[in-house]
């Protein structure tokens, strides 16, 4: 095992800012009230929550009206499209979405079908880009939500989602967009966006987990989501988490503030290791699109190899990546999005993806560059793919 | 997840390579699964006295290939056959339940390496035709309850 300790999986979480941390504590044990009790330290914690509320509506141009608390970006989503879907019906059963997106909404549209609700998965160009021509031509007099991730988890592959919205707009068709892997990378502004929905997650821009927010457009018709007491009023009832609540608006209010400063920091970063890669390694090849991608984000699959082989040695190097392999995606195929893209199979077992965050330095590049091209020539030398290839090669040669 | 001797047999496998002249070689597995293993035996007065592998798989993979490999070496040709892949799992202390169909790859290569052994060698009729195939893209890899 190795002493270095490089975390280069911001995409799967990111550490909790120690402003955050502190900010956070007086609400454990000092202003512990329920903010539904009506004595004083109730009330600090009521107004903790509004403070918060204010500040996450702030941050992407809402009303802290349309800005609801969740349990985490998956109930963000689920509450979204089921709570869209059930509010809605009795205009039309169709939904609209992408063939990338993560399984928190993936899943639920699957849930939908099963409900008697019809979807339409978008196909997407070997960039992982879809069109909004293509979103025009699928619209139908019966479709009542689109649901398009904002950027996507795994490639990066960031979508015209302004476009997307004007499209919605003119159909009058509710909008949502699972913003977890976008919010504090990308600016949004849901007013100028035309997004109707949105959906993050508090420790993808270093807050704590265990905290979401769906943010609902004044005026979308959604049925309520949690039946109980009056918290969030009365749509998502459950005692408030203050918190992390408190923590979440902490963390986006930084994370708006160094936008600009984070991404130059790592699309130098990216750009780097993506140049670095595609010179050292051969039989790679670089997934999503180039331009338009998470500034933090590198997806490259290795020919030959499989993923999980590839993380595990990389984590005796002390390299802590992520890869869309069956064998760290929970069934026997490789990652949805990258068969997506077209990749064949064998290609989508061999991938990694590198994302970068904020305490990366270019002397973590250095090391992964020191490393990785070695780990990935020593699974191709045991891999019968690659002997195949070689034989392959000099017989075409002696041709 | 994984035991200490996975992790060696992965991190230091054994008898990475191909054997040049073997016995009998073995390829089972499929590329869409994600997992490939190749065996070559070499094969002297019916004791196998050399194995070899290359596996393109996962950590699990890569361990039972190398577990594999040494469990048969010096084993006769009828003594390598009734290799389970439940002996090759428990030589690792184990795998993770959605690992085992590894150890399946493992316990196949084995048998289509002899497989090819017999065929060469004209020790088994020409037209029995190998039925060690995998049906290992079927099994269920994470247990994750449907939804009705």
């Amino acid at each position: 095992m190795s002493d270095r300790n490089i975390y280069l999986d911001h995409s799967a979480t990111t550490p909790v800012r120690p402003e955050v941390i502190e900010a956070m504590m007086p609400y454990f044990n000092q202003r512990y009230g329920n903010p539904s009790s009506i004595y004083s330290i109730g009330r600090d914690s009521k107004k903790a929550i509004e403070e918060a509320r204010q500040t996450v509506a702030g941050a992407i141009g809402a009303q802290p009206r349309e800005i609801f608390f969740t349990g985490s970006g998956t109930e963000a989503d689920n509450w979204a499209l089921k709570g869209a879907a059930l509010a809605n019906q009795q205009k039309g059963k169709h939904i609209i979405t992408t063939s990338i997106e993560h399984h928190a909404v993936l899943h639920t549209c699957q849930y939908l079908e099963r409900n008697g609700f019809e979807v339409t998965y978008l196909p997407v160009d070997i960039d992982g880009l879809i069109t909004p021509e293509q979103v025009k031509a699928a619209i139908r007099p019966d479709t009542i939500l689109i649901s398009i991730m904002f950027a996507n988890n795994e490639i990066g592959t960031i979508q015209p989602i302004a476009e997307i919205g004007k499209i919605a707009k003119e159909k009058g068709i509710i909008f949502h967009t699972d913003a977890v892997q976008a919010m504090g990378n990308v600016s949004i502004d849901v007013e100028g966006m035309n997004i109707d929905m949105l959906s993050m997650s508090a420790h993808k821009f270093y807050g704590p987990k265990g905290i979401g927010v769906l943010y609902v457009k004044k005026g979308v018709k959604q049925s309520y989501f949690i039946h109980g007491g009056a918290q969030e009023r009365g749509r998502r009832a459950g005692t408030e988490n203050v918190p992390a609540i408190v923590g979440m608006a902490k963390a986006l209010e930084i994370a708006i503030a160094n936008m600009d400063n984070y991404n130059q920091k790592l699309t130098a970063l990216r750009d780097r290791t993506i140049r670095e890669i595609e010179e050292k390694i051969p039989f790679v090849k670089l997934n999503g699109h180039r331009k338009d991608r998470l500034p933090g984000n590198v997806n490259f699959s290795f020919d030959f190899i499989e993923g999980e082989s590839l993380l595990l040695l990389l984590d005796m190097k002390g390299i802590a990546a992520s890869s869309g392999s069956a064998c760290t995606s929970g069934s026997l195929d490789p990652s949805h999005v990258l068969l997506a893209i077209g990749l064949p199979h064998e290609t989508a077992h061999g991938s990694l993806r590198i994302s970068f965050g904020e305490e990366n330095t270019d002397a973590d590049v250095d090391y992964l560059m020191e490393v990785l091209p070695g780990i990935v020539q020593r699974l191709r030398e045991m891999s019968p793919l690659y002997e195949a290839h070689c034989k392959q090669q000099e017989t075409q040669v002696t041709v | 997840m994984y035991s200490e001797k996975v992790l060696d047999h992965f991190s230091n496998p054994r008898n990475v390579g191909e054997i040049v002249d073997a016995d009998g070689v073995g390829q089972v597995g499929n590329p869409k699964c994600g997992d490939i293993m190749k065996m070559y035996l070499k094969i002297e007065d019916n004791i196998i006295v050399d194995a070899k592998f290359k596996t393109f798989g996962c950590g699990a993979a890569v361990a039972t290939s190398s577990m594999a490999t040494e469990l048969v070496k010096g084993k006769t040709v009828q003594e390598a056959l009734e290799i389970t892949n439940q002996a090759v799992a428990e030589a690792l202390d184990g795998l993770p339940p959605v690992k085992m169909h590894c150890s399946n790859l493992a316990e196949e290569a084995i048998k289509s390496a002899i497989e090819d052994y017999r065929m060469k060698n004209g020790l088994i009729d020409e037209d029995s035709s190998c039925n060690v195939c995998c049906k290992r893209c079927e099994d269920v890899h994470h247990a994750i309850d449907v939804e009705e």
